[in-house]
């Protein structure tokens, strides 16, 4: 693997690594799922619904922005938040592989304990 | 379910007595048959178990796991490392440095035999390049796994 190549491969696993730790925690699945409609949203309408103030969202928000799960973008002077789906996808990408290795791993489990 | 999880979690079950399922799980060279791994030797809770992998095309993969519990009858659990790569010319067995998870086998006696409930936990410590390499070593079915991926986040999210 070229130094570069192997860069860009670590640090993208890094952030995938991340997105577990992010989504840990039941505000920021909350968040995540309220941001899941596909429209950016202000930390004003965010905050809604919580019992939480606005500071405190923008530090969970700010969490699920470094796992790469959110992106902030500015309309004039409001900040606005928004989903990308992608480290999402490939950390339950490597969930499914896994899972479907125990899949099989079971059925020939079952086939040797029933014969 | 969340979104993303730490952990795989698994039910099956099994025609066969408690006391068979407990033998297949923590006999080495039983367990050796259906994992499909070659082991040095038995499971002494606390200890390395090593060996290798004899799945058809893996054999030059390394087995390496810490037993943590064996209640009998009850749980078996061990923590296991994912090795960086699986590539002939890549892999080395460098075990000490692997992120590992805890693979953890419960068993409970049913009317028809006996339930078995596995789980796998400790995904969010995986570093590095572990998930992608994971995904291009299982490139063919991918592509169709991404579709159900992708819709299941897309419904759910």
């Amino acid at each position: 693997m070229s130094p570069r190549r192997h860069r860009r491969v670590a640090a993208k696993g890094q952030a995938q690594a991340l997105v577990f730790a992010a989504l840990g925690d039941a505000t920021r699945l909350a968040l995540v799922a309220k941001l899941s409609t596909g429209e950016p949203r202000s930390i004003s309408q965010l905050t809604l619904g919580f019992r939480l103030t606005r500071q405190a969202i923008t530090k969970h928000l700010r969490v699920l922005e470094s796992a790469g799960i959110v992106r902030n973008a500015h309309a004039g002077r409001e900040s606005l938040f928004e989903v990308d789906r992608e480290p999402i996808v490939a950390a339950r990408e490597y969930l499914a592989h896994v899972s479907q290795q125990w899949d099989q791993a079971l059925s020939r489990l079952k086939t040797f304990v029933e014969e | 379910m969340n979104m993303v999880s730490d952990r795989i979690e698994k039910r099956i079950e099994l025609k066969a007595p408690i006391s068979r399922v407990w033998r297949a799980l923590t006999d080495y060279r039983e367990f050796g048959e259906w994992f499909q791994v070659k082991i040095d030797g038995p499971f002494v809770p606390g200890q390395f178990s090593r060996g290798s992998i004899t799945y058809p095309g893996y054999e030059h993969v390394r087995w390496e796991a810490v037993i943590e519990k064996m209640e009998p009858e009850q749980l078996f659990s061990f923590t296991w490392g994912h090795p960086k790569s699986i590539d002939k010319t890549s892999y080395w067995p460098d075990s000490s440095n692997l992120p590992t998870t805890l693979v953890e086998f419960r068993l409970e006696k049913t009317p028809t035999g006996t339930l078995l409930m596995l789980s796998e936990s400790g995904f969010d410590k995986l570093p590095d390049d572990l998930r992608l390499e994971a995904f291009r070593r299982n490139e063919g079915g991918w592509t169709e796994q991404m579709k159900n991926i992708e819709s299941h986040v897309t419904q759910k999210a």
